[in-house]
């Protein structure tokens, strides 16, 4: 099958691999119609997460059709439409019973490797480096989808894939962030960061009975998409001072709830990059976590801080003593995609919202090393790219 | 340390973050040397973790190595040369020879009850399924057991091994049989926690690395580190027992094939 393939720092190439089979009782083989570029793939692309190898397949946002399931999966059957959750998890662990899913104590093989730098291990997660699990991402033709009896969910027909393609990651991602967030009826809620986890951080805020919704991001287009779609007040980092604008906007007080859906994005902020700088005393290349930074200090006192942004190692210049003298709460981590998948279906199939709105390249897989670039760059209005790994058409 | 200042010591401070984890008659390296172990382990491990080059790489090894003895104050290097810097004496505790013997004390809370956990491993012919470096546990009778491990280069080490002392659904306590190669016991014991809390799983082993090419064998078995080997084993018990497979990758594709 053909499959993008992660070779280096923003060397990507569309390969042709061996098909995915399947390996344990539990596993299933996905034929994938639709996968979509995300965030968290830039993270990989720009080599800021550590332990990739050469080869890997990337992608974690996908769906299609089951064509084989293995001897233990029950509830899937050959020509389901399913659309996947990007963190595999078992179903039968502490975690997963108590609906923590990414926290899964049994998808991970390389668990040892989080343990050491973490403490502990989360969930695999596809396309994502081996210390995640090293499992084989989605922007391919076929996908083998572990603990396929629990994570995978059916589509009922009449839905479009650009409908309910982005219940795989995005869209849940932004509901858990404004659930996080723990703000009440009426109150305002900044996102910092306007991409596809932004627009539906605003969307879901909005869900849960947010009074004002802020988007906060430096590109233009995709502020834009936020206060025509999202309905919210917007504010251009790149010209404003955010803390000082979000105290005018706040009457003196300050959002309620803030969440940092831009995440680590540059380089400064790995685990090498940190042992550079503490060993070598080098200058400091830390521009990102102005995200995080700001939305700590322009939080008002007790608020919550909620972090959908992907954060992988040191943090560097990190205000506690305004998280403290504060009294914020924080709220972060991987999203418990299997939580979301019924309620959002739910939410999709009454009309409340039709998530495809974010969608401004549809492509097909071959064209996906170009795509990245474009999406990275924010060339051509790009906000998020679907891959059609069986044809544009399809 | 004396007992009066375990308030403030770094040693209280350990036992409050890792609590459970260290045995204080097994400690074996120093308090600020502990600290400094796990920070300087840390950062190796990160940074060798992120940079899979020939150089680096095993700073990810001596980073998790270093981070392991300082989490848990012993150092089975120090145990080997009778180095105590965290008090004074040697180490009265081991089961085996004094200051050769290796010991590996590791725990894991699984979420099934303790009569089907305990069943599992009672039934030891089971174990080579959830213990990479074992090839074949053969029961010979209701206490004995022969024992066949993997070595590197096709090297098999085997030894026989007696059931000393059990209790159903609780504790399982074994030792080699006298003359073997790899004089080792252990302990296993199951705890129902209660409450849907699961069932924890406490295993204790001691071995004493015999010296020569089995020597170096066995030793390559359990590793640079046998608490993270014993670990692996406990995790892959989990996973049979909770998930009822192993996750893998080993066979999926990659573009690595066609190069
Ligand atoms: N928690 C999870 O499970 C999960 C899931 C998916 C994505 N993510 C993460 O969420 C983050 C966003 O994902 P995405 O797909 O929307 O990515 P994206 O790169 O498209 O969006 C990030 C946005 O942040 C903006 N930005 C950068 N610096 C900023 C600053 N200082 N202030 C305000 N805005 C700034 C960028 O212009 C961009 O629009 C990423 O870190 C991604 O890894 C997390
Ligand atoms: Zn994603
Ligand atoms: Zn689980």
């Amino acid at each position: 099958m053909r499959a993008l393939c992660w070779y280096g720092k923003e060397d990507v190439r569309v390969e042709t691999v061996p098909d995915p089979r399947i390996i344990n009782p539990h596993d299933a083989i996905v034929k994938i119609t639709s996968t979509a570029i995300c965030g968290s793939d830039l993270h990989l692309y720009d080599g800021v997460i550590p332990t990739l190898e050469k080869g890997d397949i990337l992608g974690h946002e996908f769906m299609g059709e089951v064509v084989e399931v293995g001897s233990e999966v029950k509830n899937l059957k050959a020509g389901d439409r399913v659309v996947v959750p990007f963190t595999i998890a078992c179903g039968n662990c502490y975690f997963c019973m108590k609906g923590l899913w990414a926290s899964c104590d049994n998808s991970n093989p390389n668990a040892w490797m989080l343990e050491k730098a973490y403490g502990y291990s989360g969930a695999g997660l596809f396309g994502y480096s081996h210390m995640m699990g090293g499992y084989a991402g989605g922007q391919a033709e076929y996908a083998r989808v572990p603990f396929a009896d629990v994570g995978p969910m059916k589509i009922p027909d009449g839905l479009s894939d650009e409908q309910v393609l982005f219940l795989t990651d995005i869209f849940p991602t932004g509901y858990m962030a404004a659930e996080n967030a723990q703000f009440a009826e009426g109150d305002t809620v900044a996102v910092w960061g306007a991409g596809p986890v932004g627009q539906f951080a605003i969307q879901s805020a909005w869900m849960l009975g947010a009074g004002r919704v802020i988007s906060i991001d430096i590109v233009p287009e995709r502020l834009e998409l936020a206060a025509t779609k999202g309905k919210a007040e917007t504010i251009n980092s790149t010209n404003e001072n955010v803390v000082e604008k979000l105290r005018a906007m706040t009457g003196g007080r300050g959002p309620d709830a803030c969440i940092d859906a831009v995440g680590m994005e540059s380089s400064g902020h790995t685990p090498d990059a940190i042992y550079d700088k503490v060993k070598m005393a080098m200058k400091l290349e830390t521009d990102r976590p102005t995200a995080l930074r700001e939305a700590i200090t322009a939080c008002r006192k007790g608020g919550t801080v909620s972090i959908p942004g992907v954060y992988g190692g040191v943090l560097d210049k990190f205000p506690m003593g305004a998280a403290f003298g504060k009294g914020l709460t924080f709220k972060m981590g991987q999203t418990n995609v299997h939580n979301y998948l019924k309620p959002l279906l739910k939410r999709i199939q009454k009309g409340e919202i039709d998530p495809s709105f974010i969608i401004t390249h549809r492509l097909s897989l071959e064209e996906a090393p170009g795509a990245y670039h474009m999406f990275r760059e924010k060339q051509d209005g790009c906000i998020k790219v679907v891959l059609k790994p069986q044809g544009v058409a399809a | 340390m004396t007992q009066n200042n375990q308030g403030q010591s770094p040693t209280a401070m350990f036992e409050k973050i890792w609590p459970g984890k260290i045995d204080q008659n097994k400690i074996n390296v120093g308090d600020y040397e502990r600290i400094g172990s796990v920070i300087t382990g840390s950062v190796f491990t990160l940074y060798g973790l992120t940079r899979k080059s020939w150089l680096t790489r095993p700073l990810a090894l001596i980073g998790g190595y270093l981070v392991q003895r300082g989490m848990s104050g012993t150092c089975a290097l120090y145990q080997a040369f009778n180095i105590n810097t965290a008090r004074q004496g040697g180490n009265t505790n081991a089961t085996l020879h004094a200051n050769r013997a290796i010991k590996v004390k590791r725990a894991v809370t699984i979420n099934k009850p303790v009569a089907e956990l305990y069943s599992y491993w009672r039934n030891l012919e089971n174990l080579p399924q959830i213990m990479e470096h074992l090839e074949s546990v053969t029961v010979k009778d209701d206490k004995t057991s022969h024992w066949v491990a993997k070595g590197p280069a096709g090297i098999t080490v085997d030894w026989d091994a007696e059931i000393f002392r059990e209790k159903e659904n609780e504790i399982i306590a074994w030792k080699s049989v006298e003359g073997g190669s790899v004089p080792n016991a252990g302990t296993v014991q199951f705890t129902d926690l209660g409450q849907d809390r699961g069932t924890e799983i406490l295993v204790e082993l001691d071995y004493d690395p015999p010296v020569g090419v089995i020597g170096a064998a066995f030793a390559k078995l359990f590793g640079e580190e046998p608490n993270q080997q014993i670990q692996e084993d406990l995790r892959h018990f989990k996973q049979k027992m909770e998930a009822g497979e192993l996750p893998t990758t080993k066979g999926q594709p990659s573009g690595r094939q066609n190069q």
